[in-house]
């Protein structure tokens, strides 16, 4: 079994936080796992992705097919499109909602909105009001990848629960209670 | 002690250098390869590993160290190949001591970088062997080994890598770390003191061992030949190419390059097998135009020069699939909502207060040119600053100033970085200086080196008095603070400095809002 996800956002807005949770728990799994990853000069407000390769047979190459992805996991509405022709046909598009428009020439929304919904398999929510819902507005990355974790599949939402209390450990119980709670209403808000 | 750890590429570089007994790391941060120091020095507090000036104070402290009889590692990204080139090349001559080990992080589709030159050029200048790992396991293990093979063959050993490695993670299995060596300085002096009489005897012997490298090559653990059983068009795939490749399921004999000089004979072996061969490798054709001396006149050979693989940019899963004959699939088409969003300078960046003081002021010279530099500032060139007319290599912009200057230009404004001006703006400014240039350099001091992600910046305190050392007047070395409060000042010292026919240095200095902010998140954390 192998699972390719594409990982988008904007620098800064937290999908390198979403790949070291998924990566954990895939180590702690025995899972195979390459995380290609972007440094340098784009994490300054550009569009940033890590391509993360989940197998359990021995994987090759660090960079996904095009037309391989199985899932686009996207912080930013026109970042999850930006990706699109590495998207498998079957494949599955969780994405933010919410744009982040610090360029001048942000496509009207709407489009967006629409492009998503045309495709076939897609999922867009609001996750930043959520996570203001909630009361914890820098956990919108791990309402997200809640709401991936039923597409993840090689790996439990178990298995990533447990990941989060690994990770967050470090800054205390109450970060690690706060992102739990993140991550479980990211999942249960997905039918 | 068997355990599996998540590293990054250059993690798994750092953590196989360690295990194989380094005293020394000595870097200056560029991307790709900023991570291995940064993990040595977060974790192996026994190895010597403070930031260097440059990359050429680097090599030659690296090579102090080797001469010293202990293991030393530098690493650079490929452009600082060209700054320490001098050392580089000439410590092929002298030889070394202690093991000693180039790491040259090449940058393939300009990801973070100006030029996409491939450093195997350079190892091959220097008649060096080279190793180019494929994964963060192969490369961990590889360490050891090119410390061995360093002091086997008496001789640096480059290893070179890509972005793609660089910057990926995947599971390393970690083995036992091995001791440092024990001080031996060496009493070859021969060896040491490149006069020409002794120089042509080290060359003579760099000549001579190049057999003795090939034949390391020949038996390489890391040059792989298999699939003796197949034919056709084969494969040699080299460094990081070979996962492309069997991510691609080749049908046809693959060989994979990782340590070179070339082995001739397994390539000429390789070939009898296959009806033609396919060079996949990342970066220049270095490989590609070697092969075809080695199998000479006749023999088909493809790769980026015929057209089979991109002559330019990154190899990839796809474009090296599309030249093994695989037809892909297409899924979706590239969407039309999607525009381009570049990286910009951060809110709050004191750069930016500096470009809209400039932009204000300039306004009023018609002839005036703003030559800029390496660094998160070069992103003054985008919209809304679009405020620079230059950025060429580290250090450029004062000389290029000064040149611009001696040519009429008028007012010719340089545009520097505090670490970019330690690292190779200071002798730019003596020339200045002594030309009495009418130029003007701003030294844009955030207190780091930021693009890379917030390492020490070798000057920082001493601006001031490096600039007055150096014979800038004293009255004309001003400081400012780029705050939007102070616009009215800072604009004022520009014009005041433009008019002053002479070298003068302004200093805006403010730190970075990334590492200012990092810090508070720190110090909250530690209330808590």
């Amino acid at each position: 079994m192998k699972k390719d996800i594409i990982l988008s956002g904007v620098g800064g807005q937290g999908i390198l936080t979403i790949a070291t949770i998924i990566g954990d728990a895939a180590a702690v799994a025995g899972l195979y796992l390459k995380q290609a990853e972007v440094h340098g000069m784009s994490q300054r407000g550009g569009d940033v992705q890590s391509n993360l390769r989940l197998s359990t047979e021995t994987i090759y190459s660090d960079l996904i097919k095009e037309g391989g992805a199985d899932l686009i996991i996207s912080m930013e509405p026109m970042e999850a499109l930006r990706y699109l022709p590495y998207l498998h046909k079957d494949g599955t598009v969780i994405t933010s909602s919410h744009p982040f428009r610090n360029i001048p020439d942000y496509p009207e929304l709407e489009k967006i909105d629409e492009e998503l919904a045309s495709l076939p398999h897609s999922v867009s929510l609001p996750i930043e009001d959520m996570a203001a819902e909630i009361n914890l507005p820098k956990s919108a990355n791990v309402i997200l990848l809640g709401m991936a974790a039923k597409y993840i599949e090689i790996l439990s939402p178990e298995q990533l629960r447990e990941s989060i209390k690994r990770i967050f450990a470090p800054k205390g119980e109450q970060m690690v209670e706060s992102n739990l709670k993140a991550f479980d209403y990211g999942f249960n808000s997905v039918k | 002690m068997e355990e599996t750890r998540l590293l990054l590429g250059d993690e798994a570089i750092a953590l196989g250098a360690v295990h194989a007994g380094i005293s020394g790391v000595y870097a200056y941060p560029g991307t790709p390869s900023t991570e291995i120091t940064e993990f040595i020095q977060t974790f192996s507090p026994q190895v010597r590993s403070r930031w260097c000036t440059n990359e050429k104070t680097a090599m030659e402290a690296a090579l102090g160290m080797s001469f010293a009889g202990k293991r030393a590692l530098v690493c650079m990204k490929h452009v600082g190949m060209n700054v320490a080139a001098d050392a580089f090349v000439n410590s092929a001559i002298t030889g070394v001591n202690g093991g000693l080990v180039v790491v040259a992080a090449d940058d393939p589709s300009m990801h973070s970088s100006q030029n996409e030159q491939d450093s195997r050029f350079y190892g091959n200048f220097a008649m060096i062997p080279i190793l180019e790992p494929s994964s963060q396991q192969e490369v961990y293990g590889m360490m050891k080994y090119a410390f061995e093979l360093s002091e086997r063959v008496k001789l640096p050993v480059l290893l070179r890598i890509v972005t793609r490695l660089a910057h990926s993670r995947a599971g390393v299995r970690i083995t036992d770390a091995i001791a440092q060596n024990p001080l031996n300085p060496s009493n070859e002096r021969s060896n040491w003191v490149l006069l020409p009489g002794n120089a042509k005897k080290q060359y003579a012997s760099l000549v001579k061992k190049q057999d003795l490298l090939k034949l390391e090559s020949e038996n390489s653990p890391y040059n792989i030949d298999t699939d003796f059983e197949k034919s056709g068009q084969g494969i040699i795939a080299c460094g990081i190419a070979f996962n492309y490749v069997m991510e691609n399921d080749p049908t046809v004999p693959v060989l994979k390059i990782s340590q070179y000089p070339l082995p001739e004979a397994t390539i000429k072996e390789f070939a009898r097998r296959c009806s033609s061969i396919l060079v996949a490798e990342d970066g220049q054709p270095v490989v590609e135009n070697l092969v075809k001396g080695i199998l000479g006149n006749g023999y088909p050979v493809k790769g980026r020069l015929t057209g089979d693989l991109p002559r330019m940019g990154e190899l990839t899963p796809d474009n090296v699939g599309a030249a093994m004959g695989i037809v892909q699939e297409k899924s979706f088409s590239t969407s039309e909502n999607v525009m381009p969003r570049p990286p910009a300078l951060c809110q709050g960046c004191g750069h930016r207060d500096v470009y809209n003081a400039l932009n204000e002021i300039l306004k009023g010279y018609e002839g005036a040119r703003i030559f800029g530099d390496i660094g998160c500032y070069t992103l003054g060139a985008l919209p809304p600053f679009r405020a620079i007319d230059s950025c060429v290599d580290m250090g450029a912009s004062i000389t290029m100033a000064k040149g611009a200057a001696d040519a009429g230009v008028f007012p010719a404004v340089a545009i520097i970085g505090d670490s970019t001006f330690t690292h190779s703006g200071m002798t730019g400014l003596l020339d200045a200086v002594n030309d009495n240039a009418n130029i003007t350099v701003v030294i844009s001091d955030n207190l780091t080196t930021a693009m890379t992600g917030g390492q020490d910046s070798a000057g920082t305190s001493k601006f001031e008095a490096i600039c007055i050392a150096l014979g800038v007047e004293p009255e004309h070395v001003r400081v400012v603070v780029p705050i939007a409060k102070n616009m009215e000042e800072i604009t004022r010292t520009i014009k005041e400095e433009i008019e002053y026919k002479g070298v003068s240095v302004i200093i805006p200095r403010r730190e970075c809002i990334q590492t200012l902010n990092r810090k508070l998140r720190k110090k909250r954390a530690a209330q808590q």
